[in-house]
């Protein structure tokens, strides 16, 4: 059976040029970056090649990538370190209502350090209320958390509207933008945007797990959250994770080749997996329409069939994405994406995700929406009574 | 430190004749356990005890974990062997273990010698009379008290010398395989995996069948039933697991029949494989996790509906159970943690909102009449494609 990988957003396959250079450096160049003989020189130049490669991406300088774990650990550096290393200057941190978990919990965490933070509210259709941003933007405000794209629905925040206002009514505030489902999507200037701290990970865009990287201004006051032998300027420390970070490099360098092209690869195949859900009856597609929303991804509720249920319907058919929320409602919480934009129960059991790369097809697509239309019938005759 | 352990059995003791039958399988189900683990164990048996003797790279928590997994043994004392000698040596040997075992504690103590090797010149009354002077004069703490004592030092004089005051709890029953086997009807909640542990407590040798129905319930939860019986496995030794896809099954059901009938019936179908693969593997009784009233189809009523689908007598050991009796079995045997991972039951389109809580035999008949053009292919597919999974 063919395999049809729609869960991109999930994670994706290395590349196989990135997978290439980890298994060099594991193998050959496996020195360790702070010895001082020749091994240690030749590893090194690996970490400096992928910091160099990274920069050129964002247009910055080498010396604000600071390589991470992965995506988690960048937000929750940017976050913590952040609120900790200006907390003199005030006490509130602004962030969206529909962040992921890896900018939410740990801001959860800040509250109960006494930080005070406000989630601005999205509308139906994940735009942020701007309005009440602006009013929530005063002198207090140390740290602002604003996701580049949603993970779930790929709803867009207007990251440089909010640079914009940020520098008109907040101008000490440091802005963090999790990066994590835009980067290699968008072509992303920290500098033209005003954002201090950007996280970006690995998995998401053909490298590695357990890769990834925090851009850090210049400018940025920011704690580091790990201590030791003072790597990466004493910023980030541990034995830099030298075959991921070059593999890193790799991919980064990849995202942004026929970067054009890719992306609006992208957004036919997400036009064209629209367009056939839209003749499918009682389904509703989350999200913004049209180039406004993120070129990967689709969130379609298929209403009256379980998310679970049609998930594990089309892995049996060799077509691999996710669910939102399991359909077991009284067990679990719903999605916070979901719950932000205020869709309803029904919705909820019912919504998946669709998350594309360069690598799937038109033919794929055709495919995956032949199978909806076959068993969305059935799965829909069987419900709760 | 420990070189031994004593294996104290309960009821197998008064088993008449067959006496030895149940000795001998305890003995080899302890043989199999401590196979599992590092060390060189030699099991003995002699006049109505088990000894193991532990040498090589053997490690005592791993030792102790493995016995507590087998039926039939009520206690494990920890025994330090010595060489035998004169009674001074024994003196010593008494006033070593002890500093060992219990030093600085406050206690009453007793001790109580067996002279089992009678060309040791002091009888055991007077063996015990001299330890306790031995004790009492090196351990000012350590009182005694013949009636209620804290601690009973066990001396027993043979070939060697053997002394141990420290019991800990073995889980009982029988030795497994003493008692026929049983087909046990396990899902992947808490209940159906105590309810098999119960049964295999008593001797009896574990199958087990469980019922999946993709895409209603997932490959994970399959995983979790083939965890859950590998976990009473440690305790059962290897368990046939038949996995049974029960879908085509379930949605005819749900096509044809009330729909407040469904899960009843769709028991009394799970009853009937459950049955076929009984007979197939020698099985002598169904086993399920059920107790009165806890949820419809456990009410008396549909237990009456249920059982007459099977022929095979049906084991319910937890009947008289309330849940938190079931969930503290479940922690104790270790299926707990796997019973409560979330992917059971996921989907509840098959749970009516109101199902039926007394029903009637002759009425679920009449509503299994409806499914007869298909239902016999559609039971006789989920048995051709049954697929065994040896549960360890």
């Amino acid at each position: 059976m063919k395999e049809i990988y729609f869960d991109n957003s999930s994670t994706t396959i290395v590349s196989p040029e990135a997978a290439r250079i980890v298994m060099k450096v594991m193998t050959e160049d496996y020195g360790n970056p702070s010895s001082m003989h020749l091994k240690g020189v030749a590893a090194e130049k690996y970490v400096r090649e992928a910091r160099v490669k990274i920069a050129k991406t964002l247009r910055a300088k080498e010396n604000e990538i600071y390589f991470t774990s992965g995506g988690s650990e960048s937000n929750n550096w940017a976050l913590i370190g952040g609120a900790l290393a200006n907390r003199r200057a005030g006490n509130t941190i602004l962030t969206s209502a529909f962040e992921h978990p890896a900018v939410s919990e740990p801001l959860k965490f800040l509250e109960s350090q006494g930080f005070h933070i406000e989630r601005i509210p999205v509308d139906r259709e994940g735009r942020l209320r701007l309005d009440v941003l602006r009013e929530k933007m005063t002198e207090d405000v140390i740290l602002m958390s604003f996701m580049y794209v949603n993970n779930e629905i790929g709803a867009v925040n207007p990251i440089e509207e909010i640079g914009k206002m940020k520098t008109e009514l907040c101008p000490k505030a440091l802005f963090h933008v999790d990066a994590i489902q835009a980067y290699g999507k968008y072509r992303i200037c920290p500098k033209e945007l005003k954002i201090d701290l950007l996280s970006v990970s690995g998995h998401k865009l053909h490298g590695p797990k357990g890769t990834g990287f925090l851009y850090k201004a210049e400018s940025a006051k920011l704690l580091p959250l790990i201590y030791g032998g003072g790597q990466q300027g004493g910023m980030r420390s541990g034995t830099e994770n030298v075959p991921g970070a070059a593999g890193l490099g790799v991919a980064c360098e990849e995202a942004y080749t026929d970067f054009e092209e890719n992306v609006a690869y992208l957004r036919k195949l997400r036009a064209r997996l629209v367009a056939g859900l839209r003749e499918i009856p009682d389904t509703v597609i989350h999200g913004m329409p049209g180039d406004e929303g993120a070129p990967h991804i689709v969130n379609a509720a298929f209403l009256g069939a379980g998310s679970e249920v049609l998930l594990h319907t089309l892995e049996d058919r060799g077509i691999y994405i996710s669910a939102g929320s399991a359909c077991s409602t009284h067990k679990r919480a719903g999605s916070p994406t979901l719950t932000a934009i205020g869709a309803s129960k029904a919705e909820m059991e019912s919504s998946v995700r669709f998350s594309f790369s360069e690598l799937n097809t038109e033919e794929e697509v055709d495919e995956a929406l032949a199978v909806l239309r076959e068993v969305l019938p059935v799965l829909r005759r069987y419900r709760r009574k | 430190m420990y070189n031994s352990f004593l294996i104290k059995y309960g009821e197998i003791g008064i088993k008449g004749d067959n006496r030895h039958i149940f000795e001998d399988a305890l003995a080899k189900r302890i043989k199999t356990v401590l196979g599992r683990i590092e060390g060189e164990f030699t099991v003995r048996k002699t006049r109505g005890r088990i000894y193991v003797n532990c040498g090589g790279d053997w490690n005592y928590d791993e030792t102790v974990t493995q016995l507590t997994h087998v039926f039939g043994v009520v206690g494990i004392c920890p025994v330090m062997i010595y060489k035998t000698g004169d009674m001074e040596k024994l003196k010593a040997d008494m006033v070593d273990y002890v500093s060992k075992e219990h030093a600085g504690e406050k206690a009453t103590f007793k001790v109580k010698a067996r002279r089992v090797d009678k060309t040791f010149p002091l009888t055991s009354m007077e063996v015990s009379a001299a330890l306790g002077e031995a004790i009492l004069q090196n351990f000012p703490d350590l009182k005694v008290d013949v009636h209620e004592p804290d601690i009973l030092f066990d001396v027993e004089i043979r070939e060697e010398v053997y002394i141990y005051s420290k019991i800990i709890p073995g889980p009982g029953g029988m030795p497994i395989g003493t008692a026929g086997r049983a087909m046990l009807l396990l899902s992947g909640g808490i209940d159906s995996p105590v309810a098999g542990w119960m049964v295999a407590k008593r001797g009896v040798t574990i199958d087990a069948v469980y019922f999946h129905a993709p895409p209603y319930t997932s490959e994970r939860a399959k995983q979790k039933v083939v965890d859950l019986a590998a976990q009473l496995a440690k305790y059962t030794g290897p368990i046939r697991l038949h996995v049974v896809n029960f879908t085509d099954i379930q949605l005819y059901i749900y096509d044809e029949c009330p729909h407040e009938e469904l899960t009843i019936i769709m028991r009394r179908y799970m009853m009937r494989i459950a049955e076929h693969f009984a007979r197939e593997e020698g099985d002598l009784g169904l086993v399920t996790g059920e107790s009165i009233g806890q949820v419809a189809s456990q009410t008396m009523q549909s237990l009456v509906v249920t059982d007459a689908a099977a022929s095979l007598p049906v084991y319910r050991p937890l009947i008289g159970f309330d849940k938190n009796d079931i969930v503290d079995i479940s922690r104790k045997i270790g299926t707990y943690e796997t019973s409560i991972l979330p992917y059971e039951d996921c989907c509840t389109i098959f749970v009516a909102k109101h199902p039926v809580t007394k029903p009637l035999l002759h009425i679920i008949e009449r509503s299994e009449g409806k499914l007869k053009e298909k239902i016999d292919a559609l039971v006789q597919e989920a048995i051709d494609t049954a697929e065994l999974v040896i549960a360890k």
